[in-house]
Formats: structure tokens, C-alpha cells, sequence
């Protein structure tokens, strides 16, 4: 008796299949299709950028690897223990769909400042790019001091890095060090989150090994730390060009592999459906026959 | 057979004598690298010496040339190869770094050959600019033309 009642409220509505009908596959199918086709053209256009900034890339490291040669050879560090200012400049873009592109900065700035305001310094985040800004929003909202738009959809040049530059030192945020966190391009598929040094007028002037550089006046410094300054922010910007479009270009080309995937298999799914649709119908048209 | 086992043992002599000494007082190889953001013209390239237009002053740089920063300022840059041909560049500001490693390293905002330049434009701009001049009117505006006078007037110089 209990199982006739359980048998009565079994739902049985219509056609009761997990498969949807060929209608819905269909337009599933042609949806995916149409992804495919965007995202196959995303990695034309990413691919096109990429060679660009590539190409760019070259006399930028030269360029770049100058700038920061003062601070390797004369071993520039601020002095420990004092509780100095930090300053950490992030290096992104705007745009996503880029793979781990602008997670990656954003988790390596986070940490920095877990182990600097640990050590109980003051850190403050400038970040290059509004996707960055979005992610460290949430948790270090207070921590940002300058933001920048607009990166991303052309390639950086020098009066971008120079823009940036003039703003943060208008800002009067006076730090000692900091760093600049940016993506460091290594091949079409690999790139590393890495971080080149920036210091303050006074901490450079004060390093030990500055006094073996002779000739050198307040004012010369303060021109050549500040144009340092723009060198190292404008190869953080080109090295994180180059990243960003070659994870965007093995992005999506991973994405439209995906999709074609999808595609072979919607398309095996609706040949069978139409094969067993068409089935039924003969059945129905045989047993009706058979009927009469 | 006996010259030519001589002339092998004393090639290696000579090898050595060409090489490049170790110095206690430091090598006396300049590795001279000298770049705009957007090209490289010498890449730790090793040269005679460098003359160099800064604020205080123009100066040229020998291999274990003490070590110093200095800005640039618009101005002729020239370099003298190894071989003892001399390339001129203007460049319009930037900086340059000597270290204790006789290394050099040139920065230069923008910086281009000077066969490159047209010292018609350059006149032409440079009235254009001094015209602006009288019609300039606050701190900054007036700052950024006397810039525009001060680069056109050095690069017509660099050019006659």
C-alpha cells in the first residue's frame, strides 16, 4: 500500500530526460560557436600585440637593466632597523582575460605588506592598472595612494611611465625604499612576478658606498633619482606588457581548444538526439500502423 | 721545422701579451651602454671615450674615469670607437653613471644619430619657440618654453 502512494507521487512530467531536446542543443551549440570565433580572434589580436611589444622589449631591458645597474654596483641599501617608509608600486593593466596576470602582482604586493607591517613599517601601494585596483580594494583599501587608469589598450611609452612618475612624487608620500612589482617576461608561456628597487634622495645619498662617486651636489641627485625613478617604473611597464599579452594569447587559445572540444561532443550529442528522435517517430508510425 | 715549432711557442706569448692585463687598479675597459627607452646603441660595448654634455658642464670619459652621476642636458654626445672613428647623437637630457668598475652607463630620454636631424626644423622651431616666449605667462608655461629654446638652440648649434 505504501508503495502504490509512492508510486502516485513520482513526477512524471513529459519528456523526463537529462538530454536536453534538439532544439536546446542547438542553440547551446551555436552559442559555443560563437564564443570560439571571439576568442579565436582575441588570440589573433593578442598574438599581433604581443610580437609588438616584444619587439619594444629589447632596448627597453638594455634600458632598464642601466637604470638599475647604480643600485646593484654600488650595493644602494636603506639602513635596517629604522622604521622607514615603504612605498610598493604595482605594475597591471585594465583589461582581463589574461590568465594569473594581475592576481599574481596583487598576491606578491599582499604579501609584502603582511611582512612589512609585521616588522611594523609603513607600506602605501601605488597601482598601475584598474584591475589591481579591484582586487586589493576589498582588503588593503587603505594601503592605496595613487591609482591609474587607462593602462593597456596601447602600448606603454615613456610619458606614460613619466605621468605616473610626476603624480606619485606630487602626492608628498615620502618613502625611503620601496619596489617596483611587476611580471617579468620570460618566454611566449612562461612569465615571473618579480620586483626591481627604488629609494628615496636621502637613502641613496646616505648609502656607504656613495661616497666613491665624487661630484655630486643635492640638485644632481634629486634630477637623476627622479629620472631613475621613471626608468624603473617604465620597464616595470613594458616587461608587464609583454607578459599580459602573451598569457591573454595562451589564455584564450586554451580557451577556443576548449571549445572546440565542447563543440565535438554537442555535436555527437545532437547527431544522436536526431537519430533517436527520428527512431521514435518511425516506432510511433510503425505500432500506429501495426494498430490498425 | 724547427722556425715553425718556435713561431708556435711564441705565438701563445704573443696571445698573451696582447691580452688585457690584470691591473690591480682595476680593468681598463670602459663597458659602455648607452640607450633611449625605445632603442639601444651601444650595449656594453667597450669604447676609447665619451664626451658628454651635462648641467655642469661638458666632459669626456676614459676607461677608470673616477665614478660620478651626472644629468644630461640638450647637447652632443660623442663617442670614439676603439678603431678611432668618432659617432656624434643629440641628446635631450637623461643620465650618466661611472662606476667603480670602469662601467658607464648612458641614459638618455630621447637620443638620435645626428645625420637624423633636419637643422631647418630645428630653426624653425627655435623661433617659433622664442616667439612663445614673449607671449608665455605663468612659472610653468614659461619653464616648459625656455626647455623648447634651450633643445633647439643646442641642436642648430649640433648642426652647423
Amino acid at each position: 500500500m505504501f508503495s502504490r502512494s509512492a508510486l502516485v507521487f513520482l513526477p512524471q512530467c513529459g519528456q523526463v530526460r537529462n538530454m536536453a531536446t534538439l532544439k536546446d542543443i542547438t542553440i547551446r551549440l551555436k552559442s559555443i560557436k560563437n564564443i570560439q570565433k571571439i576568442t579565436k580572434s582575441m588570440k589573433m589580436v593578442a598574438a599581433a600585440k604581443y610580437a609588438r611589444a616584444e619587439r619594444q622589449l629589447k632596448p627597453a631591458r638594455v634600458y632598464g637593466n642601466g637604470a638599475v645597474a647604480l643600485y646593484e654596483k654600488a650595493e644602494i641599501k636603506a639602513p635596517e632597523g629604522v622604521a622607514n617608509k615603504h612605498l610598493l608600486i604595482g605594475v597591471s593593466s585594465d583589461r582581463g582575460l589574461c590568465g594569473a596576470v594581475h592576481s599574481n602582482v596583487a598576491k606578491a604586493i599582499k604579501a609584502k605588506i603582511a611582512t612589512l607591517t609585521g616588522e611594523g613599517k609603513e607600506v602605501m601601494v601605488v597601482n598601475v592598472g584598474d584591475k589591481l585596483r579591484n582586487i586589493l580594494q576589498r582588503t588593503h583599501g587603505s594601503y592605496l595612494l595613487l591609482s591609474c587608469k587607462e593602462v593597456g589598450r596601447k602600448p606603454p611609452t615613456f610619458t606614460d611611465a613619466s605621468i605616473v612618475a610626476t603624480e606619485l612624487l606630487n602626492m608628498g608620500y615620502e618613502f625611503d625604499q620601496g619596489a617596483v612589482i611587476y611580471n617579468r617576461f620570460r618566454s611566449v608561456i612562461s612569465y615571473k612576478t618579480d620586483e626591481k628597487p627604488i629609494f628615496s634622495i636621502d637613502t641613496v645619498a646616505n648609502s656607504e658606498n656613495m661616497g666613491i662617486y665624487d661630484d655630486i651636489d643635492a640638485d644632481v641627485l634629486r634630477n637623476y633619482q627622479e629620472f631613475a625613478l621613471v626608468n624603473t617604473i617604465y620597464f616595470g611597464l613594458k616587461e608587464s606588457t609583454t607578459s599580459e599579452q602573451s598569457a591573454r594569447m595562451t589564455a584564450m587559445d586554451s580557451a577556443s581548444k576548449n571549445a572546440s572540444e565542447m563543440i565535438d561532443k554537442l555535436t555527437l550529442t545532437f547527431n544522436r538526439t536526431r537519430q533517436a528522435v527520428i527512431t521514435k517517430e518511425l516506432i510511433e508510425i510503425i505500432s500506429g500502423a501495426a494498430a490498425l | 721545422m724547427m722556425a715553425a715549432r718556435f713561431l708556435r711557442r711564441s705565438l701563445p706569448v704573443l696571445r698573451q701579451a696582447r691580452c688585457y692585463a690584470d691591473a690591480p687598479s682595476g680593468s681598463a675597459q670602459m663597458s659602455f651602454t648607452f640607450a633611449s627607452p625605445t632603442q639601444v646603441y651601444f650595449k656594453e660595448a667597450s669604447v676609447k671615450q665619451v664626451d658628454v654634455p651635462t648641467l655642469t658642464g661638458a666632459f669626456g670619459i676614459l676607461p677608470a674615469h673616477v665614478p660620478t652621476l651626472q644629468v644630461l642636458r640638450p647637447g652632443v654626445v660623442t663617442v670614439f670607437n676603439d678603431d678611432g672613428s668618432a659617432t656624434k647623437f643629440f641628446v635631450s637630457s637623461g643620465s650618466i653613471t661611472v662606476n667603480a668598475d670602469s662601467s658607464v652607463q648612458l641614459l638618455a630620454e630621447e637620443a638620435f644619430p645626428l645625420d637624423q636631424l633636419d637643422v631647418a626644423a630645428a630653426k624653425a622651431n627655435l623661433e617659433k619657440a622664442q616667439s612663445e616666449m614673449v607671449s608665455a605667462s605663468d612659472e610653468a608655461a614659461r619653464a616648459e618654453v625656455q626647455i623648447n629654446i634651450d633643445a633647439n638652440e643646442a641642436i642648430v648649434k649640433a648642426l652647423e
